[in-house]
């Protein structure tokens, strides 16, 4: 129970202090110290990262959405193939998904150039696959939840009854 | 030529946080917990469906009463959340907010000369609308040491056995109190053995929290035919700019309430009417996930006015928390230095009558970020003046 409390509190904001997480769960801060240390050893929480609008900085920052598609044999499933690909770092998600092909992927990198390079030499050689199509991010409007717009104001009164 | 005011507008004073906006005005860092509605914006699906009724050009007039498939939710919604049974046809009115159907009762069942006891502290607007419709105002005052919750103990000091109506509001504006059905018992209790009618403000219903769930006077023995119950979308469903609101009774007041209505309204916010539809069909999910935020941000509060070593009782409901202020201030003299000094906007607790002076109303429906800087602004404030 306080297990999946915490779980949505650092889902929503990562970098709640363990002593705020406490107050909004009437835990003590050293009980929520011990659900995080048990969250991380089961492996449920892997890791802790920043939503990133790449739009507001200079640098550009290329993302792509992959589709592939693979052939099994009898020596090879999609764990392997997964495990395969997962390792590359320009991959930033790999999943397996129902529909029209098996894999969607997510690729990241510093240009077009380096992405499609990563693409035609590293994945469409993989002797399993047997086709990929690749949709290059041109404009993201929510990450993780977190819309990207400008936001609305509090148009909110200070004081009303 | 001036206009004569009328006696009843020259008696209503005016509006206790006037003076505290001015003072807001001033700076430009202001974080407000003064704010009396929701910070979520209306689920989607709710602006959406009003959008589409805009586009369908569905902005005529309804039935004065509300759409006949508004109020249908509207009677399936309170039986399942509240086991209140109310018929679409003649016990249920639509209105422009809950604040039309409190003046509504006002107006269709005070005469001049009635008593109308009213449990503070409590909304503003229950005393103006009961001088307004010529009553006269009886506050029985509740008190900190029973967490906020109206007695007979408390209804018998202040006379209330020989007034007409009694007026109360749980889950409570300003305190953040609620009332169970073991405390309603003997408030009711009272109630049928004096006569009185009841208007219960339910307007916080869907937010309680630390598994209490509402409990509407209206579902206790014999209360039924003498209550009228009022509720909306402006809270639980964060649709205040919408004006939608509605009241619950027996088929011969809310016809009366409805002959008023029908005069100076017509009917409730067509658009509006479309959107709260669709919050009934569709927005459970909506409602369950501010719940959760609201009560998260109510635990986050109270610890820290605890840590700061501020006094407050442990609200349970709506989303205010009403703590006392420290030695040496007055709640006017608090509210006002802690505007001026560190820029949080809070409101005094004498604003809201009888039983509120010494205690602050803080609301909540604030995000977590602003909660948490109010808060060690409080902090600062107190550390330096006690
Ligand atoms: C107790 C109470 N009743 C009624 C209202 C008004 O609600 P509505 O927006 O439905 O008119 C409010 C709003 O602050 C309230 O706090």
């Amino acid at each position: 129970m306080s297990e999946r409390e915490v779980l949505e509190l650092l889902r929503e904001n990562a970098r709640y202090s363990t002593a705020d997480i406490a107050r909004m769960t009437d835990l003590e801060e050293t009980e929520v110290e011990a659900v995080i240390e048990e969250l991380e050893a089961a492996g449920v929480v892997r890791g802790y990262q920043a939503v990133v609008d790449w739009d507001k900085l200079e640098q550009e920052r290329v993302r792509a959405e992959v589709e592939l598609n693979v052939r099994l044999d009898r020596e090879t499933g999609y764990d392997d193939i997964a495990e395969r690909l997962a390792r590359f770092p320009q991959v930033t998600a790999l999943r397996l998904v129902s529909g029209d092909y098996d894999f969607h992927m997510e690729v990241e990198g510093d240009s077009i150039r380096e992405v499609s390079q990563f693409i035609s030499e590293k994945v469409a050689p993989v002797p399993e696959i047997t086709q990929t199509v690749t949709h290059y991010v041109m404009t993201s409007y929510k990450e993780n939840g977190i819309e990207l717009g400008d936001g609305e104001d509090d148009e909110r009164l200070s004081f009303s009854p | 030529m001036r206009f004569e005011l009328s006696d009843r507008v020259q008696t209503v004073p005016p509006s206790g946080i006037r003076r505290f906006f001015e003072i807001a005005e001033e700076r430009d860092d202001v974080i407000s917990l003064g704010v009396g509605e929701p910070d979520f914006a209306t689920p989607w699906a709710a602006r959406d469906a009003a959008i589409t009724s805009l586009e369908q050009g569905k902005t005529s007039y309804t039935a004065n009463r509300g759409k006949r498939e508004l109020r249908e939710a509207i009677s399936d919604y309170v039986a399942d959340r509240f086991e209140l049974g109310y018929d679409p046809d003649e016990e249920i009115i639509v209105t422009a907010g809950a604040s039309e159907a409190v003046d509504l009762a006002f107006r269709a069942f005070v005469d001049p000369g009635d008593t109308v006891a009213i449990a503070q502290p409590s909304y503003i607007s229950y005393e103006p609308g009961v001088v307004f419709a010529g009553g006269d105002v009886l506050p029985v005052p509740t008190t900190e040491e029973d967490d906020f919750r109206l007695t007979v103990e408390a209804l018998e000091a202040a006379g209330a056995d020989e007034a007409d109506t009694l007026v109360l509001c749980y889950p409570n504006n300003p305190t953040g109190a609620i009332m169970t059905e073991a405390d309603l018992e003997p408030v009711a209790e009272f109630v049928r053995e004096h006569d009185l009618t009841v208007l219960s403000d339910e307007i916080y219903a869907e937010l309680t929290y630390d598994g209490n769930e509402h409990v509407s006077i209206a579902t206790l023995p014999g209360m039924r035919e003498r209550t009228i119950v009022f509720n909306g979308f402006s809270k639980a469903h964060a649709m205040t700019g919408l004006r939608l609101g509605y009241a619950l009774g027996p088929a011969d007041a809310i016809a009366a309430m409805n002959k008023i209505h029908q005069y100076t309204m017509l009917s409730a916010p067509t658009t509006a009417q479309h959107a709260a539809l669709e919050a009934l069909d569709s927005c459970d999910g909506d409602v369950r996930e501010m719940v959760s935020q609201y009560d998260r941000r109510r635990r986050f509060v109270l610890s820290r006015f605890r840590e700061i070593g501020m006094d407050v009782f442990e609200a349970k409901g709506a989303f205010y928390c009403f703590p006392e202020v420290p030695e040496g201030f007055t709640a006017e003299e608090f509210a006002e230095e802690v505007l001026r000094e560190q820029g949080v906007a809070v409101v005094p607790g004498d604003v809201f009558g009888a039983g509120g002076n010494g205690h602050l109303r803080i609301s909540y429906a604030t995000g977590l970020e602003d909660l948490r800087e109010a808060l060690a602004r409080i902090e600062a404030f107190v550390e330096e003046h006690t």
